[in-house]
Formats: structure tokens, C-alpha cells, sequence
């Protein structure tokens, strides 16, 4: 599942259009991504959504607040 | 205004991934997900972005994507890790189904199979889906509801109430029908139906009913469940009073799941509507065969 060389499928990758039609869950605001940190940021929640293998994690609980 | 928590979400996802664990058992998605795919054979369109909202597995979607009028599929869960048959051809996302990572006006299906009978704020979720869905986007449901469980709740409470100091709710609380109907309509949404479908299961014992549940990763997830755990006598207590209670001439219990299904459409110019008031062209009195009787008047005796 988490190795990123799999052939198959790049499975680290989010798909472009998937981030365009993401908003944080709690504000429905924007969303910008970090592709070097593979985190979605919410300013307006200020917290930061991890991608895991391609997979975003919107959960308030699972993301880094912002200081 | 919040409302009250009934379901402890944090509880249901580990319940789940316990489940997943066991060895999922299915039959009743399986079941849910055939209909998906007959219910949406009738609508004659194609839907290009398709969100599956928390379905416990990829049986709905593997449906769907089978039928072939879906383009994109996007799987939202709340755990993370299940295998996908289908996970080539889904982009997935982790989220709660109460609080939807989607912008307004994007999506042109959304459905959901056998989740959203465990989510605090159904009227919150329905709004945020009829938001999320394109004009003319269609939302289409089954959750449990009605009865379901019926049988083992009232065992737990006849056991209870004989061996503990009160009853706890052991089984949820299920939404009726007859509700679902005023909820989609106040959540915005078009045309909507709802209708019920019984599916009564019969097992050997009631033993092997719990068992299911675990694996369906269905035990209790209410928030005021009691903390201690089960006790020995009060479950034997129970399983008897329902083996007693519900058995068929054969020996088997049953065991009701009512699986409520709901349709709304997000609204847009093309559908049909009701006429304006005041727009009619024939009096009702007319169609009535009887005699107008104007407001205000009380007919003579």
C-alpha cells in the first residue's frame, strides 16, 4: 500500500482535478496545496490536511493547526 | 443549535476497522448494492462525478462503476484502511460524513449505502449534499431505519430490566420513514421519494446475530451506551427472552433490518413542478361534481 515505486498506480499523487473541487470541511473554504509537504491548508480553519499515499485526510482531528 | 450527540463517531470508526478485521460480513450491502444498481438503471442519464458517501465497503461503487454510466468515482470513508477492489478507478478522500470536503455545485451523483442511520445530524448532512450536488444532481440513499433491530432491543430491555439496576439503550435509535420525506424537502431537494424495503433475516441462534453485527462493525456506537462491560447473565438473559420471543416453527430467530431509501433531485428549471396558486384552469368544485361553496360560509343543514 505505501510503497510509493508501485508501478501500477501513482499512488502518491492526488489527482488535480479531485483538488478542485475540495474545500475544508469545516469552513467550506479554499484549500491550497503544499505538494512539497503534501498537506492541503485551510486559512480559514487555519489547519493543515495531511495527503497520505494520495489520499487526503479530511479530518479536523488528523490535520496540524497553524499557528 | 447543536444537536444532541447520539452517536459516538470516533467509537464507530474503530468499531469498523474491528469489523474489517473479523472479516467483513456483507450480505446486506450486497443486497443494497444490486438495488443501487437496478434503481439507477431507471434514471436514462449518465452521471459524470459520483461521490459513494461512506458505504462501509466498495460494494456499491464496484456496482455502479459495473453499470457504466458513472464517470468519475470519488470514495469518501472515514477510516482509512479497507482494500478496494475498485481502487484504480476511484480517487479516495477521508471525511467525516457529516462534515463534506466538497464545493458547492460540483458533483452529479451522490450516494450512500448503509451509513447514514449513524450520523448525529442527518438534516446537517442532507444540506451540505443537496449543496454539494450540480442543479439537476441526484442523491440516492439507503440506511437502516424503521424496526430494524427491533427484536434484540426489546430482549436487551426485558434482561435489563430484570437483572440490572435500569435499561441502557444497546441497540440506536432509527429514523422512520415517514420522516425522511419532510427531511429532504427541507434540505432543498426536488422531487423527493422514500419507501422502505424489509429484509428479515432468520439465524440458528441469536448468538449468531451479534456476531454479524460485530463484523457489519455495527455494535453499539451510541454515546450514552453503558460503559461497563456486558454482563454475563444479563446477555444470557437476553439471548434466551429472544429465543423465545421471536423464534419460527423451525427454531431459527429473526432478526428485522428495515432499509429505508431515499431519492431527492437538486433542483433545476427542467423539472416538473406544481402550478402556481391561483393558476388553475378548472374549479375544483367542477372536477368535484358538487356545489362551490364560497369561504367563510358554513354549508346549510
Amino acid at each position: 500500500m505505501n510503497s510509493a515505486s508501485s508501478g501500477d498506480r501513482p499512488s502518491n499523487m492526488i489527482d488535480p482535478k479531485l483538488l478542485e473541487i475540495l474545500v475544508c470541511p469545516l469552513t467550506k473554504g479554499p484549500l491550497e496545496y503544499d505538494a512539497e509537504k503534501q498537506e492541503l491548508i485551510s486559512r480559514s480553519a487555519k489547519l493543515a490536511y495531511p495527503i497520505r499515499d494520495g489520499i487526503p485526510i479530511m479530518l479536523p482531528e488528523e490535520a496540524r493547526p497553524l499557528e | 443549535m447543536t444537536p444532541p450527540l447520539i452517536f459516538d463517531r470516533l467509537l464507530l470508526r474503530a468499531r469498523r476497522k474491528r469489523g474489517l478485521r473479523l472479516g467483513p460480513e456483507t450480505f446486506l450491502l450486497d443486497q443494497v448494492a444490486d438495488e443501487f444498481a437496478h434503481r439507477l438503471s431507471l434514471v436514462l442519464r449518465r452521471f459524470d462525478l459520483v461521490v459513494d458517501l461512506g458505504t462501509p465497503t466498495d460494494a456499491v461503487r464496484t456496482a455502479l462503476l459495473r453499470g457504466g454510466a458513472i464517470g468519475t468515482m470519488i470514495a469518501l470513508d472515514p477510516i482509512i484502511d479497507r482494500p478496494d477492489r475498485a481502487a484504480r478507478t476511484v480517487w479516495r478522500v477521508v471525511a467525516d460524513e457529516e462534515s463534506l470536503p466538497f464545493a458547492d455545485n460540483t458533483l452529479d451523483l451522490v450516494v450512500s449505502g448503509l451509513s447514514l442511520q449513524a450520523v448525529n445530524d442527518l438534516p446537517g448532512v442532507l444540506v451540505q449534499v443537496r449543496r454539494a450536488l450540480k442543479p439537476d444532481g441526484l442523491f440516492l440513499a439507503a440506511l437502516l431505519g424503521g424496526d430494524t433491530l427491533a427484536e434484540l432491543r426489546q430482549s436487551f430491555a426485558v434482561a435489563e430490566s430484570e437483572l440490572e439496576s435500569g435499561v441502557s439503550p444497546r441497540v440506536a435509535p432509527f429514523a422512520d420513514l415517514r420522516d425522511m420525506g419532510a427531511l429532504l424537502q427541507r434540505a432543498g431537494f426536488a422531487l423527493p421519494v422514500t419507501d422502505v424495503d424489509r429484509i428479515t433475516v432468520r439465524y440458528a441462534t441469536p448468538l449468531r446475530l451479534l456476531r454479524d453485527l460485530r463484523r457489519m462493525g455495527a455494535a453499539n456506537p451510541l454515546v450514552e451506551r453503558r460503559r461497563a462491560p456486558l454482563r454475563r447473565a444479563t446477555l444470557a438473559r437476553a439471548m434466551a427472552v429472544y429465543a423465545e420471543r421471536f423464534a419460527e416453527p423451525d427454531g431459527k430467530v429473526r432478526a428485522t433490518f428495515d432499509i429505508i431509501w431515499l431519492s431527492g433531485w437538486s433542483p433545476h428549471q427542467s423539472q416538473q413542478k406544481p402550478l402556481r396558486p391561483g393558476s388553475a384552469k378548472t374549479r375544483l368544485a367542477d372536477a368535484l361534481g358538487t356545489a362551490e361553496i364560497p369561504a367563510g360560509e358554513k354549508p346549510e343543514r
